[in-house]
Parts: C-alpha cells; structure tokens; sequence
C-alpha cells in the first residue's frame, strides 16, 4: 500500500467539516494522532476556540487485560462543555473502542449539545455502533497491521503499517 | 533475589517499598499521576477505571487522615472502598494477620491497603498472597513502623518534581526525627533513585540512626549548616510520646535548636520550598510563618497525595 498525503487528507477533512461548523463549535482531539488532526484542522478553519485534548486510558475498556502502562497525557479542555457542538478527532476510527471511551469521558465534563466525529482515516470492522461524520479515506487493512500516524523531522504528518501487538 | 513489588513481568504488584523501586517504575507513577491530578478539578471528580473492584482499607493502626486519602482515592477511580477497624475486632479477638487476610480474600478483595505498626507486615501479606497463587490481589503499604511509607515518599517526589522539574542538581535536607521516620526512610529511597545532586539528615544526635552516611546521606547535627543553600527542606513531626522518652530535652529546647523560622529559613535558597508530612506540630518543629508564608508548599503536597495515590492504586490493578 502506498500510503496517502496525511496533510492533503487533513485539508480533505477540513473541507467537509466547513460547512457544519457554528461559531461555538470546538475540536477536541484524542491523544496523539487526534490532536495533531485537530491542532492542524484548528489552522486551516482559523478556528480562534481553542481545541481541547483527551486521553482515554482511565476509560479504556481494556484496562482489566493491558493495565495502565502506556505513558498517560492529562486531558485538557479549556472550556465548558456544558451546551457546545463538539467535534470529536481521531486519527484511524477501527473497532469504535476508543471513540466510546472518549465520549463516556467528555460526559464527565458536562453535557455537550452534540459530539460529531472527524477521522482522517476509517479501517472499517466495527465493533460498536459508532460511525464516523466526517472522513476523507475509507481503507480496509489486515487486522495484524496497524495503521500509524507519525511526524516526520519537518513536523509533517506522515501514515506508516507496523505490527500490531495486541492482535 | 526477586523483587517482592514486582510480578515475573517485572511490572509493578505490590507497592511496599520506595526501596529498591526502579526509576521508570517511579516516573511513571508520577506522569500518571499528573493526569489523576487534572480529573480531581472537574465537575465529575471521578474515572471509571477500578468499577466493580473492592479496596480494603486495613488499618492496624490508627490513621484517620492516611485512610480517608486513600479511600477519596479509590473512591476517585469508582472502587468500592471497605474501611477495617481491625485494631478493635478480628485482632482484639486473637485472629492472626494472615487468618484476617484470608477471610478478606475470601469475601473477594482486589486491594489491600495496610497499615500496621510492625515493619514488615505489608511484605508478609503480599509474600503470603504470591505462596496462595492469588496474583491478582495487590497490596499498598500504606505506613509499616519505621519501615517505609512509600505512597508518601512517592507525593514528596511528586511536589519536589511539580516545583524544581529536575532532581540533578537538588539539594535537599530532611530535618527531625529520621531514626523513628518511616516517611524519610522512603523519601530517601527515592530521592536516591531519582538522582538528588544531595541528600543531608539533620537533627539531634538522639534521633538520627546510625551509619546514615552509608546510605549516601550528608549529617548535619547544627541546623544552620545543613540549610545553606539548599533547595528543598522536608520537616518531620516530632512526635510527643519522643519527649517522654528521654530522646530530648522539651519541646522548647527542640524548637530552639531545629525549629524551622524564617530566620533560619533565609539560610536556604530563596526559592527553596518547605514541605510537611502532616500533620504539623506549630512551634515545635515549625514556626506558623514558615508553615503559612510563600515558600510552604504543605497543602499542595495534600492534593498531590491523592492523583499519586490514585495512581499506584490505578496501575496496580492493571498489572
């Protein structure tokens, strides 16, 4: 597979979010492939809110079997939840695990008007009943393979395949 | 020989000790428990991670304030918290430590915090739960005699790293009762392992152990030497019952001696940070503008406690 232009997917994303967005709508970025999305989504809309950042591991539910081992990133919204539009932003939607646990974790915020999700990619194969809003790419891949969105030297986003551990 | 604290993983089972505890273990406890820190300012002050897990809070010893920091902590991560007043049912009846462990495991715990005023018996019930093949229930020491008291260590590293970032180039002075201070037993343990450019002990002949200096440790028995220029002091509280021991003269003679002040507070760096284990005895071992002027960071270290405590509760039930 060659891998696509992550930035030219982000401006891909950027353009299908445009029309939905309302002045009190913010972006909040699931670390860390979301929130560099939403951090680059954030500059091409000229968004002047700023984004909010989440980390899922206290709401993972697969902590009985992983633990608490990767390094945790405290969560930062910077605003009230309470009544605000939110776009939720991923890097890869898969199973829908992640996406659940984020939204169970902003409840505890407050009570959002609404919660869209924006993806730069969707590998497809659910396992919850979530889909994405906004996606520039639809991909199927092997299950053993794991789609990862890195940054290169320059800061440039960049997709790469590796091995999946958990699989 | 095996670490007891951790599993054939080399992942972190039991928290008994800051002791021999490795350095990434210790600084993911603390990156952890940052993140724990930012959920304690929301409106919902609570994560789902330990739903439907059972903490046994088993206090062999009174300590009211240690037990409520760790029963807001589990209660922070959704465990069912079970507070046990052992020291006056199953032991006044005659029941054996392990006999009481043994019904606790068998009404389902998952987490034992414990404490118990005999070195070691933390370690004889993690021992005692490893032999049973129970790897899934964990144990925190939550204060053994004058043994260890690592939850505390572990906030003390916590407020040193919040306020100096970096243990390169810190020095730091434990002042007080060290011989009977299972807390500076623990934040030496740490400070060591986390690299401390100096560690000095000061206080009284009387209450500093012996051979402190093979630990790597710096003896001070005059205050205003071991202050000069440092950048973190950690006070101890004298306990009274050290006064009726014939360890020390009075209370007054004591506060003369190592009583913090701001005078003697003025011989550290100007950005030094005044930390307290709690709670504090005021004009014993230390004067009331010390303990609420600017450089005091007592009351944070209070905050930090519990995101650490939720911490280690957090990552050992993962593991």
């Amino acid at each position: 597979m060659t891998s696509p232009d992550a930035e030219a997917q982000c401006a891909q994303l950027a353009e299908l979010i445009r029309p939905r967005l309302r002045p009190d709508t913010v972006l909040v970025g699931i670390h860390s492939g979301g929130a560099w999305v939403a951090r680059r989504l954030r500059e091409i809309l000229e968004l002047r809110n700023e984004i909010g950042l989440i980390d899922v591991s206290f709401y993972r539910d697969d902590y009985g079997a992983r633990g608490l081992h990767a390094r945790v990133r405290p969560s930062s919204i910077p605003f009230d939840v309470e009544g605000r539009p939110l776009i939720l932003v991923d890097d890869v939607l898969y199973t829908g695990r992640t996406t659940r646990a984020a939204i169970n974790e902003l409840f505890d915020y407050g009570r959002p008007a609404s919660i869209q999700l924006a993806v730069l990619a969707d590998r497809g194969r659910r396992q919850l009943p979530i889909c994405a809003d906004f996606c520039p790419w639809k991909v199927d891949l092997d299950p053993a393979l794991e789609l990862v969105l890195s940054t290169d030297a320059s800061g440039r986003l960049q997709w790469s395949l590796a091995e999946n551990a958990h699989a | 020989m095996r670490n007891p604290q951790l599993n054939a993983n080399g992942e972190l089972t039991h928290l008994l000790s800051t002791e021999g505890l490795p350095r990434e273990v210790i600084n993911h406890i603390l990156d952890t428990a940052s993140s724990f820190l930012k959920v304690s300012h929301r409106d919902v002050k609570k994560v789902p991670l330990l739903r439907g897990k059972s903490v046994f809070n088993v206090f062999f010893e009174n300590s009211t304030r240690t037990r409520t920091t760790f029963e807001i902590a589990a209660k922070r991560l959704s465990a069912d918290v079970i507070n046990l007043d052992v020291t006056r049912s199953s032991t006044a009846k005659g029941e054996t430590l392990l006999d009481t462990v043994d019904n606790l495991v068998a009404m389902h715990a998952d987490m034992f915090v414990v404490r118990h005023a005999a070195s070691g018996a933390p370690h004889l019930i993690a021992d005692h739960l490893r032999r049973l093949g129970r790897n899934d229930v964990h144990v925190v020491n939550a204060g053994d005699g004058r043994h260890a008291h690592p939850t505390q260590g572990l906030l003390d590293m916590y407020t040193i790293r919040h306020y100096k970032q970096d243990f390169n180039n810190l020095v730091v002075a434990i002042v007080g009762d060290i011989l009977h201070s299972r807390v500076a037993r623990s934040d030496i343990h740490a400070l060591t392992t986390l690299g401390a450019a100096e560690v000095r002990a000061i206080g009284p002949q009387t209450l500093l152990p012996t051979a402190m200096d093979k630990m790597g440790l710096r003896v001070c028995h005059d205050l205003r030497t071991g202050l000069r220029d440092c950048d973190v002091v950690i006070m101890l509280r004298l306990q009274n019952e050290r006064m009726n021991g014939a360890l020390l003269p009075s209370a007054r003679e004591y506060f003369h001696c190592y009583g913090l002040t701001p005078a003697m507070l003025a011989l550290a760096k100007p950005d030094a940070i005044v930390m307290h284990p709690g709670p504090m005895n005021r004009g014993v071992e230390i004067d009331s503008d010390v303990a609420d002027g600017p450089q005091a960071v007592i009351l944070p270290q209070v905050t930090f406690g519990i995101a650490v405590r939720m911490a280690v509760m957090g990552i050992l039930a993962g593991n």
